[in-house]
């Protein structure tokens, strides 16, 4: 009789085991465990036992119970859970098409390099200045060392708005704005819009140009190539090239042109850099005292150096761009690669 | 400027290789801009010796000949007549090309064959003379290429001159530059020539009237002079850097102008009334020919050589076409005189004529030179014309032109600019390589007088940057400067522009920059009305284009322009902003307002990705829910959208204006469609513009934590039937209006008007959020607050709860 338990359990566990569906399950359950089902059937017959095998056959009986019971839950989870994957399945998206995303705006590449300059140089200090873009003749020009009728002039070609009114051909004139404002030390970096009327794939009418101002006691040539210095392998690089050479402008002295090696040939001669290897970047100087003396500092107590640059060409080299009138077309493949 | 190295060479020896030099010139402040290397434009012509010369069986005009390279002799068809056996001869062999793209074949000419051709000046483009093959000097060696042979192979530099160096626009003074880099030394052309018996005096005289802009004028006569074409060696020097030989008078005055720096100029003496000069001012109106055969205008204060009677030519800039030298000149009025810069700047940019005259004379020439050169160039027209220089020369010199003298320079003082001590004698040789008198004056200072012709150098200073220069900028150490603590102070106002920019980025929003300019009829297209300030727009006296000839009032025309170039280039999804200023007038004399403000556009789709919700376009909503994140972010809560206010250029019934109190911030809407149509814009587009000084105004930045509640919130929702006439930001007034401190929040979570609503009303669905900052509140205390709310909005807007 215990042999009837043993087989009743093997094949109750084949069945379960093959079962797919709930139902099959549920069917399963009556069929051995019910009222009517084939354990109880077994346990009705417990008279065919003999007296001591009854106490074995009993307890046998019920561990049974209990196994088949188990077994049922257990397949019941496992058909419940595979039910639910499938539920899940007949929910799937094609994750490879796109998002729902608005994306994010861009920055103009302009902003971008001006922002990355004003914080390179407000580490060392610099504040950020700023001025207005239609300028007296007298700040733009004169104030800087650059008189009327005088052949300095021809370096910037200028719009007129009245006789001694015009758009601000560089960002130097918040040179003499500032330092009319405040006594020395002075640090200060304005990037703006200036204006000349030229138009070209090198030229804009308005273009961008940072302008660097420091005076304190002390300042000497040697530290004005400290900073640019400084500045330059922050720009592009460690390893860039540097080299000043002398040059003019009115209201430095002495003034230096800043190139680096050129990051297209890397000093080999090329096309960009018109064979030379090198890229002027920016031009830079010693304030002349005479700028000094118009804004009534004492240039025996004092000095300083001052320095501008384009903001376009130092976009164009970083990114390699190459015409400087997209910069100013905002024509949606442009802008958003940046 | 262009130098040509091998003229450079005629006052300096040059050791170094033409790249080297140009590095060595750029590294002393002249930027060499360009090396290129000229050579004529053949190739495989080749010196050759005439051998026999017989008639061409078949032609009469046709010889035939026989030349020889050294090495070959080759049959050639000639057809020139002045050739003789044994003429040096090029030839141009089989397989050369000569300009004009021509390539030498063997050939038959007439059943002859002919192996090569000989050349004239003009076919090998060398010279004008095309009267016959051109004849060289015996004594160059046979076979040898006619370039190297005639050495016609040249390095030409193109050197920026800075303004403030007009010594340096002559080869003698870019000779010097090198002299005093290298340690060279310069080789000033000799000077010599034999005078004639007649004196000068007896021929012309010549008359200041006008010292301040004339103050030295001096002058020498040739007569008997030939007038031809210059020399050979005259014209290469002349074309080599791109001038066009004219004659061998007109030449030399250009030669030496390119020589030393001083502009000359000659006069036909015949052309000359009363045979003088007289230098005086124009007189308004006079008019005038010029060289270039343009009639001119004068103004009353241009200088002008005159001779007795009219005027001769335009003081420093051009002659006149009246008193040129002609095909039959004999007798040459020479000048070389020192002009004022200003005036003379003045004058030749009323004129518009730049010519390399004025150029030098604008930027100051040696007041010092004009002698030397006068008799430079009175030698070089007797060698070439065959003339007699007349005995003696005028120097009219009325008033001093000074040159700085005795310049104070402190030693300690170029230490405390550069950063460098240089030795003392170091500098006093630097100086005296520039040629500068250097004296020891007290202690560590010296007196220095520079050279006439530098005339950029009369303060220390200048000293300085000369000595900087040429003992090398690259030797000058790299210092930290030791400077004094500061901290970086931040505009509240940058700061504020960079919290928008980030967020607007964040919004999907990308930053354009378009031009501060916008043409004068932009105002007529945004519809403004003639009492609107922003038509005070900001005229540019000399706009490139009508399309950049005002500046902008409205950052609005721009972007609209911008929303048409993408659409042209096919992209019609537009969401950019622009950060920049306006510029209104005030009265003449005054600088405009400028104002920073920042301005928008959005059209086309709301999503960037079409399949999500395709052809669901952006709209007034989109725009201004951004803008509203913006504020509140920044916490400018007091901004209110007002609909009462309007542009001309915005959609009447879809825009508003932005106000903080009584000031007026900006506006946002839909773009009018009149003005897209204007435009020609299709689709629709949604703008805003705001003043960013005054929203700086109400913008601290500052942050203040509340305390937020623990207890729970309950909500109620009610379905108003409102007029049209009423604007939902009523009906939210009023729930609030009462101070009802258990209010929390009211959202609107459904706008509805169509099925089942009455014509010309609209049905809000409000939910109410109540909760206490102490409690739980109590289901009946939620009711009293919320009827008594709902009851006032019912009063108020006369709205009927569905």
């Amino acid at each position: 009789m215990i042999n009837d338990l043993e087989e009743l359990r093997v094949k109750a566990i084949a069945e379960l085991n093959q079962a797919e569906t709930e139902e099959t399950l549920l069917a399963i359950k009556t069929r051995y465990l019910g009222r009517k089902g084939l354990l109880t059937g077994l346990l009705r017959n417990v008279s065919h036992v003999s007296l001591e095998e009854r106490p074995l056959f009993g307890r046998r009986s019920n561990e049974i119970k209990e196994i088949l019971a188990e077994a049922i839950d257990k397949a019941l989870q496992r058909v419940t859970l595979k039910k639910r994957d499938h539920a899940l399945l007949e929910e799937k998206i094609d994750v490879t098409l796109p998002g729902r995303a608005v994306r994010p705006g861009r920055l103009h590449p302009i902003i971008r390099v001006s922002r990355e300059i004003c914080e390179i140089f407000a580490g060392l200090g610099f504040s950020v200045v700023e001025g207005p873009e239609i300028e007296l003749d007298y700040y733009n020009f004169e104030a800087l060392n650059i008189p009327k009728d005088h052949p300095a002039r021809d370096m910037q070609d200028t719009f007129y708005i009245e006789e001694n009114i015009v758009l601000r051909t560089h960002t130097s004139p918040v040179q003499i704005r500032t330092m009319e404002k405040l006594k020395p030390p002075v640090r200060v970096l304005s990037p703006g819009r200036v204006y000349r009327p030229d138009s070209d794939i090198s030229h804009t009418p308005m273009f961008h140009q940072i302008e660097g101002l420091l005076v304190d006691k002390g300042v000497t040539f040697g530290d004005l190539k400290g900073v640019l210095t400084f500045f330059i392998e922050r720009i592009f690089g460690e390893d860039t090239a540097i080299r000043f050479r002398p040059s003019f402008f009115p209201f430095t002295e002495p003034s230096a042109e800043v190139d680096i090696r050129c990051v297209i040939c890397s000093g080999t001669g090329c096309r960009v850099c018109g064979q030379s290897g090198w890229l002027e970047i920016l031009g830079s100087g010693m304030v002349d005292p005479e700028v000094f003396k118009n804004v009534g500092y004492d240039p025996e107590e004092i000095s300083g150096f001052a320095f501008g640059l384009g903001l376009e060409r130092i976009a164009m080299l970083k990114y390699g761009v190459s015409d400087i009138r997209l910069f100013f077309e905002n024509d949606w493949r442009f802008l958003e690669q940046f | 400027m262009f130098v040509s190295l091998r003229w450079l060479k005629d006052y300096i020896d040059i050791d170094l290789t033409p790249a080297e030099l140009a590095d060595r010139l750029t590294m002393a402040g002249l930027e060499v801009d360009a090396v290129r290397e000229t050579a004529p434009d053949f190739s495989r012509v080749v010196v050759a010796k005439i051998l026999s010369i017989r008639p061409h069986p078949d032609s009469e005009k046709l010889s035939l000949c026989e030349v020889t390279t050294g090495t070959d002799i080759l049959p050639i068809v000639c057809g020139a007549g002045n050739i003789q056996v044994g003429d040096v001869v090029p030839l141009a062999c089989v397989g050369a090309t000569i300009p004009g793209g021509y390539t030498i074949k063997s050939s038959r000419i007439r059943e002859e064959r002919s192996e090569g051709m000989l050349c004239s000046e003009e076919e090998l483009g060398i010279g004008p003379d095309r009267s016959g093959i051109m004849i060289l000097p015996d004594e160059l060696p046979l076979g040898q290429d006619l370039i190297d042979a005639l050495n016609l192979r040249d390095i030409v530099l193109d050197i920026g001159v800075t303004p403030n160096r007009p010594d340096c626009l002559s080869m003698i003074g870019v000779a010097r530059e090198i002299a005093a880099m290298t340690g060279g030394k310069l080789k000033m052309p000799e000077i010599l020539f034999t005078e004639d018996d007649e004196d000068i005096n007896g021929i012309t005289s010549v008359e200041i009237l006008d010292p301040d802009l004339c103050p030295r004028y001096t002058a020498r006569i040739v007569k008997n002079v030939t007038i031809r074409p210059s020399p050979f060696w005259m014209r290469r020097r002349l074309e080599s850097v791109g001038l066009r030989p004219i004659n061998n008078v007109v030449d030399v005055t250009n030669f030496v102008m390119l020589e030393c720096g001083q502009p000359l100029h000659a006069f036909d003496y015949r052309f000359l009334k009363e045979g003088r000069i007289v230098v005086r001012k124009s007189r308004q109106g006079e008019t005038f020919i010029s060289l270039d055969e343009k009639e001119r205008m004068l103004r009353a204060d241009t200088l002008m050589i005159c001779d007795g009677v009219k005027p001769v030519a335009i003081a420093g800039i051009m002659g006149g076409l009246n008193s040129e030298i002609k095909d039959d000149t004999r007798m040459v009025l020479l000048e070389s005189a020192y002009f004022n810069p200003t005036s003379i700047r003045k004058s030749s940019r009323w004129l518009g004529m730049s010519t390399d005259a004025a150029f030098r004379f604008e930027r100051g020439i040696d007041p010092e030179g004009g002698v030397r050169a006068l008799n430079r160039a009175a030698q070089l027209i007797a060698d070439l014309s065959g003339g007699a220089v007349c005995r003696g020369y005028i120097d009219q010199y009325p008033k001093k032109i000074e040159s700085p003298r005795d310049i104070r320079l402190r030693t300690r003082r170029v230490r405390d600019i550069l950063g460098k001590v240089i030795a003392p004698a170091q500098i006093v040789r630097i100086l005296k390589n520039l040629g500068m008198a250097v004296n020891k004056a007290d202690g560590p200072h010296y007196r220095v007088t520079p050279p006439t012709f530098r005339v950029d150098i009369s303060r220390e200073i200048d000293l300085i940057e000369e000595i900087a220069r040429l003992h090398g900028y690259d030797r000058i150490p790299v210092t930290r400067p030791a400077i004094s603590f500061m901290s970086t102070r931040q505009d509240p106002q940058k700061v504020l522009e960079e919290r928008i920019r980030t967020l607007l980025n964040g919004y999907g929003y990308s930053e354009v920059i378009t031009y501060s300019f916008i043409p004068a009829t932009a105002v007529e297209h945004l519809g403004l009305p003639a009492d609107d300030v922003r038509r005070a727009t900001v005229a540019i006296r000399n706009p490139l284009t009508e399309e950049q000839a005002v500046m902008r009032t409205t950052m609005i025309y721009s972007l609209l322009e911008t929303m048409r170039r993408n659409a042209d280039a096919g992209c019609f999804d537009l969401k950019l902003f622009e950060m920049g200023r306006t510029y209104l007038a005030r009265q003449a004399g005054t600088l405009p307002a400028e104002q920073n403000r920042i301005g928008g556009i959005l059209t086309g789709a709301r999503y960037d990705d079409g399949w999500h919700y395709s052809g669901l376009a952006s709209d007034f909503f989109d725009l201004k829910g951004c803008l509203e994140g913006l504020f509140d972010h920044l916490k400018i809560a007091a901004l209110k959208f007002r609909s009462d206010l309007r542009e001309p250029f915005l959609h009447p019934g879809r825009s508003c204006c932005m106000t903080i109190g009584k000031e007026m911030i900006g506006f946002l809407g839909e773009v009018h469609p009149d003005v897209l149509a204007m435009m020609d814009l299709k689709n629709r587009a949604m703008v805003f513009e705001m003043d960013l000084d005054a929203l700086a105004g109400h913008f601290s930045g500052a942050l203040a934590y509340r305390d937020i509640s623990r207890f729970p919130s309950s909500s109620r929702d009610v379905a108003f039937l409102i007029s049209r006439d009423v604007t939902a930001e009523a009906i939210i007034h009023f729930s609030f209006d009462m101070h009802e401190e258990l209010l929390e929040k009211v959202c609107i979570f459904d706008v509805y008007e169509g099925k089942g609503i009455p014509e010309g009303m609209t049905s809000l669905g409000l939910r109410f959020s109540y909760r206490a900052h102490d409690r739980t509140l109590t289901d009946q205390e939620i009711s009293r607050a919320h009827k008594a709310i709902v009851q006032r909005i019912v009063e108020k807007s006369g709205a009927k709860i569905r």
